[in-house]
């Protein structure tokens, strides 16, 4: 199991390599100077060298890459061009964000979608079924920020039950465990979780309702389990997809919650990586899309691992 | 004992749906207890529908099963529950035809004998994988140590046939149903399986219902031998009565259909025409369409049987009562 844990972890060196050029690229070629931002209007042209100096962009590009990837290892990002902040510690305390709001609505969606794929898959075709594929359709269907927005509307205009903004009183961004700041999650928590419940069901209800019409469960039946047993097998037979797509779901969560967060005035990842595009903050850009991109691949590296832990039929060697 | 260890009468099973299929029509067998039967029968003729009406596996909402069965003296329609549960694996237990699909892939060979046997027997995780160990030894498993820890798709398609007959054994059934349990395999494995269930029948004693179509493989394992067609028997007896003295026409062409003393480019005497499509129930009898004796008679109403002796029995009105020779 080490070893295929090993295998896998340099498998994925090649792919962080990638990732990590096209991080550095795609700020490379993308349209604008970055410097025209922060330089004042009618900088000289010597000042302008100078700037550009300072913050080595006038080197060869791979000489760029080296220093900015030698400086990545030693936990440095560069500083923000909008704020001067070190990009690092502004992208670590946004991912913890975003990931405390991407955990937090899989743990929402996760066992809501297993148990509604579980219950369509065994009620294959009866009425349940229908309604659970109708939930699960609705969910994947709806654009999860207009959710959000109505969700605001109900729940903190017109109810006031819940805050809208931020992660804290009086949309604070610094997060606490208590009641006073998790009041903030509940709604984008909620709102982030429609998409994964219905992907999550509709996986589980065609793995569920596969594995039932196999032979195997009648031979189940046939050695004397009770329908409690024969569910225990028929869910460890699907953990292994199960778990492959909650994974990536997770990964999508993680990245793909820009709107959810705009909507919730969320201070993780996707808002830094709007207001860092908006304001053409390059480091910034490069700093959070990387630790995404690199998040996503250990995602899928984990994924790998636990499922062929549970899944025999995956070759470990 | 003397006590019939199974008594079906009169069973048939209907599967509704967008059409009704009359699988099963007016089907009555008995089995002794350590007694060896086959039924033999092509694809579509109910021999497995007959299995699983037994461990009550159909689905019971799409079939309508009349008719009495009893196992060891339990009216088997009447189970339920923890009864049902205890029933099927402990009282009878059935080898499926084909083990890659049988076996759960995701559970090691060990487990899934230990799990029957824990249900069953009431003992510990230990007791049982060491019950598992023991039985994979009376299969002639090879290193069955490690075999234990093996998961289906590690093993041949032998070995987990193997595997399947010792996790059918590992709770004592004293009733074995095995269906076609060797259609899956290659010819060379065949045989072994067929050897090893009837060592296995002899050690055991337990009653055995062997459904296959192969005819060579009902006169390898079974003392008696049960023909159906269309949903029902059409003519039972012991092995060698069948194979030497074939009353029902259908038998008959059974028999002559067989590869044996074919000599190269000879015709095969395949019997002409299919079966009925079993979405009505009987009218006459079933094989008359392509029998070469049927007349008017034989459509007129479905063939009771004639008693040609003591559990010799054929439902055709064009035989003659009194022994050929």
């Amino acid at each position: 199991m080490l070893s295929y844990f090993l295998r896998r972890l340099i498998l994925v060196l090649p792919v962080a390599f990638g990732v990590s050029v096209i991080c550095f690229l795609l700020v490379q070629i993308a349209p604008g100077d970055p410097l025209t931002a922060i330089m004042p209007v009618d900088a000289t042209a010597e000042e302008q060298a100078a700037m550009r100096a300072a913050y080595g962009l006038d080197k060869p590009l791979p000489v760029q890459y080296g220093i900015w990837i030698a400086n990545l290892a030693q936990g440095d990002m560069g500083r923000s061009i909008a704020t001067g902040r070190p990009v690092a510690g502004e992208v670590f305390g946004a991912v913890q964000n975003s990931l405390l709001l991407a955990i937090s609505a899989a743990v929402i969606a996760f066992p809501i979608g297993i148990f509604l794929g579980f219950l369509a898959g065994y009620f294959r075709d009866k009425p349940l079924d229908r309604v659970v594929t109708a939930i699960s359709i609705a969910g994947v269907s709806v654009p999860n920020y207009w959710l959000g927005i109505v969700l605001v509307i109900i729940f903190s205009v017109s109810l006031g039950w819940l805050p809208s903004m931020g992660a804290g009183p009086g949309g604070s961004q610094d997060w606490a465990w208590d009641w006073l700041h998790m009041r903030h999650l509940i709604l984008p928590a909620v709102t982030l979780a429609v998409v994964p419940i219905g992907i999550v069901a509709r996986t589980v209800r065609a793995l569920s309702g596969d594995i039932l019409t196999m032979d195997f469960v009648q031979a189940l039946y046939a050695k004397g389990m009770s329908r409690l047993d024969v569910l225990a097998h028929v869910a460890r037979n699907a953990a292994a997809t199960a778990l492959s797509v909650m994974g990536l779901q997770l990964g999508y969560l993680l990245g793909g919650s820009i709107l959810i967060e705009t909507v919730f005035n969320w201070p993780g990842s996707g808002f830094l990586l709007s207001n860092a595009i908006f304001q053409r903050d390059l480091p910034l850009l490069q700093g959070t899309i990387l630790v995404l991109a690199l998040f996503f691949v250990a995602m899928n590296l984990i994924v790998d691992v636990v499922q062929a832990a549970i899944d025999p039929r995956i070759k470990r060697n | 004992m003397t006590e019939k260890l199974v008594d079906i009468r009169n069973l048939t099973v209907r599967f509704k749906g967008a059409r009704t299929v009359y699988a099963i029509n007016d089907l009555s067998l008995s089995l002794k207890q350590g007694e060896t039967l086959a039924l033999l029968g092509e694809s579509g003729s109910g021999k497995s529908v007959t299995l699983k009406t037994l461990l009550r596996l159909l689905p019971p909402r799409r079939s309508e099963i009349e008719g009495e069965i009893r196992v060891n003296g339990t009216d088997v329609q009447a189970l339920s529950g923890k009864a049902l549960q205890s029933y099927r694996g402990g009282e009878v237990s059935m080898v499926f035809q084909d083990p890659g699909l049988a076996l759960d892939p995701v559970y090691t060979v060990g487990a899934q004998i230990a799990e029957a046997v824990m249900r069953h027997k009431g003992l510990r995780k230990e007791e049982a994988i060491s019950t598992a160990f023991d039985m994979l030894q009376r299969v002639h498993i090879p290193s069955p140590e490690r075999r234990l820890r093996n998961y289906p798709h590690e093993l041949s398609g032998g070995m987990r046939q193997r595997v399947m007959i010792a996790l059918a054994l590992a709770c004592r059934p004293r009733l074995l149903l095995a269906d076609e349990p060797t259609t899956a395999l290659d010819a060379t494995v065949q045989i072994q399986i067929l050897l090893l269930l009837r060592d296995l029948q002899r050690e055991f004693g337990m009653g055995v219902i062997f459904v296959t179509h192969d005819i060579g493989v009902a006169v390898e394992v079974s003392e008696r031998i049960a023909v159906m067609y269309a949903g029902r028997i059409v003519e039972e007896g012991t092995t060698h009565e069948i194979i030497n003295d074939p009353r029902h026409p259908y038998t008959r062409g059974l028999l002559a259909a067989n590869l044996h003393d074919i000599a190269r480019g000879e015709r095969l005497n395949a019997i002409p025409g299919a079966p009925p499509a079993l979405e009505e129930p009987p009218s006459g009898c079933s094989f008359a369409p392509r029998c070469p004796m049927a007349g008017p008679v034989c459509r007129a109403g479905v063939p009771d049987f004639v008693n040609l002796g003591p559990r010799r029995r054929v439902a055709c009105l064009r035989v003659d009562p009194v022994p050929a020779e």
